[in-house]
């Protein structure tokens, strides 16, 4: 049997190379072969991801977390401190052997998560829960865990997408303001790289881009920002399912992610086609396959089906689901115009906050810019207003999140607190994507307080009758907004609140996020 | 510089504790300059120690940390007939060895340690320094077996 592990101890001198040197010894004594990664201060080695991938169980023995551990996702794992390996080599290449033998006697503990949710996908929007429902009836707490490490590996990567391009598109709205004045960062979104049929190129920032002209600066930042932010959606779904199938769930989990992105479903969209296809990729990469077959399993067989399979159950079943739903929501708020203001607010603030560019948010933001199309609107038509409560709630997550995530750094990932730092900003443009990666990570509190939050905003801003003229931009269109102190305040006390809820739910979980990252 | 000479040998430990021994030790170090601040070397060490007793199996300890008062990268070797609690489950430590590495040190030297703490996990190895008559016969087998293999 092939092994491969990683040993590492708090000085990296001494531990590392005796717990390495034993579990060598200890697996070519039993027979097998081991090759160890030494994470040690004497340099190390890297396994390679073919040793990796041919090797038949994985030992960790570590007091230091094992670096890039994402390449050996979905092997069977053995887990110890280093002093266990040092003690008792011989008994962890035991342990590994039999974990492996288990996984390769009875494939349904390997791969009933996978098969699960190959079978189950086609029947359910939850696919990924639906099928790890069965693999978790004998290790519950395990499969908690792995959810979120899961969940971490997507969000971890695509946490500079947002930095990258949320800073991008708020450099675009301040140039806006500065070279276009009050209409800057309305026009600044007029910009494309293509030129529509029939239109003239002005607007078409690769043919008329002029050095001289600022807001063709502002179109540039803004313009790649928005390409980079294209990217968060299929990101986050690749590499969840990364993190779930390894490789292989690279293709269909970025097909799929952009499909849900395409689709308008947002990142919840996004963590579903992450496990549709990490599931099924790593069902696939699992079958036992003639031998003239194997060969072309990994670049053509495992890719082609595994991202037909994510597609597919994406569109087809999703699809219309999707589209109800954005019909039911419209006709719903569509229904509400005229009745209380104030409500009204809430439950726009509610959908904003609830899935951050998805759908629900989707259909508040439309209703808010649809209203205020209407050419010749008095300065306090009832359509201001609604836009003014929509955009200020979109700031409310990000802005909460920034701030609980500086007051409180313990309860966040390293990764997480570089977010919230560029999260200030992002909210501060309304870009409520800045918070996605908070969600992504710990989906339900981070929702819940988001919502919380947001739906105050709404609220207040109807209240105070703060009225915005400006689709987008966030505080960078200030000039078009009414009554701007008050709507300024409204978010403060929606971001408040959201990141006093954050808190308390994240406090009182048995495991936060943070601390997966650590152990 | 090699690792280990024979002044850095000790065949027989005064010391019948942790603390005391680990100091006998480094005093070795400072006479050749290898160390240059007694006390802080001395604190590294306790300091990893406390962390997790550094015992092994098999009547070992082994003292060790990257220190700021470490020039060159030592070892010392010392055995202790009476047997000195290191905490390791199965029983006292009779052979001891107290590593010294610099802080930030250059990889080729921290190379050597990790072959010597490769070394120490095989029987044959511990069995020789048992056996060894003598400072000259434990500097040449672990020149031998450790620098030179």
């Amino acid at each position: 049997m092939k092994l491969v592990g990683v040993t590492s101890c708090p000085t990296g001198i001494a531990h590392t190379y005796m717990a390495a040197e034993a579990l060598e010894a200890a697996a070519e004594e039993a027979g097998h072969t081991m090759q160890v990664e030494t994470q040690g201060s004497a340099g190390s080695t890297p396994l390679s991801q073919a040793d990796i991938d041919a090797a038949d169980a994985v030992v960790f023995a570590h007091d230091l977390e094992v670096k890039d551990k994402g390449r050996f996702a979905g092997k069977p794992t053995i887990d110890v401190g280093v002093k266990k390996a040092v003690s008792d080599a011989p008994g962890l290449v035991a342990q590994a052997v039999a974990l492996a033998e288990e996984w390769t006697n009875d494939p349904s503990k390997a791969a009933a998560a996978g098969a699960a949710a190959g079978d189950t996908a086609a029947g359910a929007s939850v696919a990924g829960s639906a099928g790890l429902g069965t693999k978790a009836a004998g290790d519950e707490a395990g499969l908690g865990t792995k959810i979120r490490q899961w969940l971490m590996t997507g969000v971890s990567y695509m946490i500079p997408f947002v930095a990258a391009g949320g800073i991008l598109i708020a450099i675009g709205f301040m140039l806006a303001q500065l070279f276009g004045g009050k209409q800057g960062a309305i026009d600044v979104t007029k910009y494309s790289l293509t030129t529509p049929e029939g239109a003239s190129d002005a607007l078409n920032l690769a043919r008329s881009f002029s050095p001289g002209n600022g807001m063709h600066w502002a179109a540039l930042f803004f313009i790649i920002g928005g390409a980079a932010f294209g990217f968060l959606v299929p990101i986050l779904s690749g590499f969840i399912a990364f993190g779930i199938a390894d490789r292989p769930g690279l293709v269909p989990g970025i097909v799929g992610g952009s499909i849900a992105a395409t689709m308008g479903a947002g990142f919840l969209g996004g963590i579903a086609t992450g496990f549709i296809a990490g599931f099924a990729a790593r069902w696939i990469s699992r079958w036992n396959v003639p031998k003239g077959v194997r060969g072309v399993m990994p670049v053509v067989v495992i890719p082609l089906l595994s991202t037909l399979i994510t597609g597919g159950v994406f569109i087809l079943v999703l699809g219309r689901p999707i589209k109800a739903l954005f019909d039911n929501l419209t006709d719903a708020l569509n229904g509400m115009s005229g009745s209380n203001a104030v409500l009204l607010g809430v439950i726009l603030g509610l959908m904003m906050g609830f899935d951050l560019g998805g759908p629900v948010n989707k259909v508040a933001y439309t209703f808010g810019t649809t209203g205020i199309a209407a050419a010749g609107l008095a300065d306090d038509a009832p359509q201001l207003k609604i836009m003014a409560a929509v955009m200020g709630a979109g700031m409310v997550a990000p802005l909460g999140m920034a701030l609980a995530s500086t007051v409180r750094k313990h309860l966040f990932t390293k990764a997480e607190q570089e977010n919230g730092r560029a999260a200030w900003l992002l909210g501060a443009s309304f870009i409520s994507e800045g918070a996605i990666p908070f969600a992504a990570a710990d989906p339900w509190r981070v929702i819940v307080s988001a919502m919380a939050g947001s739906a105050v905003t709404g609220g207040l801003i109807m209240a105070f009758g703060c009225t915005s003229r400006a689709p987008h931009g966030g505080i960078w269109v200030s000039p078009l907004i009414g009554d701007a102190l008050l709507f300024i305040l409204a978010i403060v006390i929606g971001a408040v609140i959201t990141a006093a809820v954050v808190v308390i739910l994240k406090s009182t979980a048995k495991v936060t996020t943070a601390d997966l990252a650590a152990s | 510089m090699s690792l280990i000479t024979e002044n850095q040998v000790l065949m027989d430990l005064r010391s019948s504790d942790r603390a005391s021994a680990i100091r006998e030790m480094a005093e070795t170090l400072q006479a050749s300059g290898r160390v240059t601040d007694l006390e802080r070397f001395v604190d590294d060490v306790a300091a990893r120690e406390d962390q997790m007793a550094t015992g092994l199996p098999g009547g070992i300890g082994i003292p060790h940390a990257r220190s700021a008062a470490v020039s060159t990268p030592s070892l010392v070797f010392a055995r202790s007939a009476q047997g000195i609690d290191w905490g390791a489950e199965d029983g006292p430590a009779d052979l001891v060895f107290l590593i010294a590495a610099p802080d930030g040190g250059a990889e080729e030297h921290l190379a050597i340690l990790a072959k010597l703490a490769r070394k120490l996990m095989r029987a044959a190895f511990k069995e020789s320094l048992r056996a060894a008559n003598g400072p000259a016969e434990v500097v040449d087998i672990i020149e031998r077996e450790v620098v030179n293999a």
